[in-house]
């Protein structure tokens, strides 16, 4: 007999698995959610993404799918009748894409070094992460969201921004986004957080900030 | 045949990998262009203004707007000109999603490490990305099986966006293989990418735009001797 359904095997920290879950809930699609232990992966992981062996891993009717940012388009185009998440556009199409593979490749690579450093050379990257995402900022321009009056699909690429960054930064001593250097986004944050299925899906603060503090310690005692 | 009043532009630079893809799906699809070749070091106004955020090619500048970022430019020509030439990504969502996937392989897997192997600063390093790029065309021998389903290439019957994309490394395999006689697409180890690789290479689409090897061969020896001098200057 065909599996029928939808699973999601993500990890309840990864901010990749986190968009797919907004992607399905937008859409009202119920799915199982399997929580990877990263360090001991299920068989089944292994035998739906034999690639990159990576979270998220979307399998549909028993199809499955890995990459997240490929995950919802695919979520949008499989349900196209529920909620918009691409643009309807072409050249919006484009737009959001390039934005996201901004923020996947530069953005985050500009984060990352905050979380890794101290002192003087982590006031240096700060100052470079808030100009990457300066640049970023300007895709929200004059607009409520990412998506414009809703969310859409960079809303969901980059969302993951304004849960886990506080808590990147309680993690590592240095603040990022402010009002002064980032007042669209942190505006952003605020209103991104309040829409209903980013609520229901956050994982625990706490609990996030206690495995933060833990390997940026280890990271920086290596 | 394209729509009344659509003005296409491509910012582009001949060596480009990136710039290639943009022109392939250009040509595949039978599109006019006008094309303006870059200068690495003088960089066009045109390009500052259409691509602030990196200043790099491929931009595709379409009735004024500018697509940047080369799949998503191949996307856009794919989403925009449906009713001329070939789609380049299937109708089906899965396979769509498929083929994105495999793309997203072809950089951040097969490409990357060749930027290893070739510009790595140690040995070590090349080595081991000389290692995972072998690795990773072996791995997309396998995705030829799963996308093209036994057509002639992955897009099917006819070249698609994950030929685009692997395709356009063509251009460097080539000369890589003349100057050196190293094989990407080693018949002995992936035998349905040699032939694949063949089969894209003769399409008339595809010649009209692949750059002469030669032509290629002599721009790596420069990039190398490039590479060697400002080494040797630090």
């Amino acid at each position: 007999m065909a599996e029928k359904g939808v699973k999601v095997f993500g990890m309840w920290a990864s901010p990749m698995a986190i968009r797919v879950e907004w992607a399905l809930r937008l859409k009202g699609v119920d799915y199982e959610y399997i929580d990877e232990d990263l360090a001991n992966k299920s068989d089944a992981l292994l035998r739906y993404n034999p690639v990159t062996k990576k979270v998220p891993v979307l399998v549909h009717d028993g199809k499955p799918i890995a990459e997240s940012t490929v995950i919802v388009e695919y979520v949008d185009e499989a349900w196209k009748d529920g909620y918009p998440i691409m643009p309807a556009d072409p050249y919006e199409r484009a737009q959001a894409r390039f934005w996201a593979r901004f923020a996947e490749d530069k953005c985050n690579a500009a984060l990352y070094p905050v979380f890794t450093t101290t002192g003087d050379t982590q006031s240096e990257v700060v100052r470079e992460a808030q100009r990457c995402l300066k640049t970023l900022e300007t895709a929200l321009e004059g607009k409520k969201f990412f998506g414009g009056d809703a969310v859409g699909y960079l809303d969901l690429v980059v969302g993951w921004y304004a849960h886990w960054l506080p808590v990147v930064e309680e993690a590592s001593g240095a603040t990022v986004v402010t009002d002064e250097e980032l007042p669209l986004l942190k505006a952003w944050f605020d209103r991104f957080l309040a829409i209903d299925v980013v609520r229901a899906t956050l994982p625990d603060r706490d609990r996030l900030l206690a495995l933060n503090k833990a390997r940026r310690e280890q990271l920086l005692a290596a | 045949m394209m729509a009344g009043g659509d003005e296409l532009k491509l910012l582009g630079m001949w060596a480009s990998d990136f710039a290639l893809r943009a022109k392939l799906a250009l040509s595949l699809k039978g599109l006019s262009y006008d094309y303006i070749e870059e200068g690495l070091s003088n960089k066009s106004e045109l390009l500052l203004s259409s691509n602030p955020v990196h200043k790099k090619v491929p931009v595709l500048i379409h009735n004024g707007k500018p697509v940047c970022e080369s799949m998503i430019i191949v996307q856009y020509i794919d989403e925009v000109f449906t009713g001329t030439g070939p789609p380049l990504l299937p109708a089906d969502p899965y396979e769509r999603a498929i083929a994105r996937f495999w793309a997203a392989f072809v950089d951040d897997k097969l490409l990357a490490s060749w930027v290893q192997a070739s510009w790595a600063k140690t040995e070590e390093e090349k080595a081991e990305g000389q290692k995972q790029m072998l690795a990773a065309v072996e791995t997309l021998e396998g995705a030829f099986i799963e996308c093209s389903k036994e057509k002639p290439f992955f897009g099917g019957d006819s070249a698609g966006y994950v030929d685009v994309a692997l395709g356009s490394l063509l251009k460097s395999a080539r000369a890589a293989e003349k100057r050196r006689g190293f094989r990407l697409f080693d018949a002995s180890k992936t035998p349905l990418l040699a032939t694949w690789a063949e089969r894209f290479g003769e399409l008339e689409a595809v010649k009209a735009v692949m750059p002469d090897v030669d032509r290629m061969v002599e721009y790596a020896k420069m990039g190398l001797a490039k590479a060697a001098a400002a080494a040797s200057a630090n």
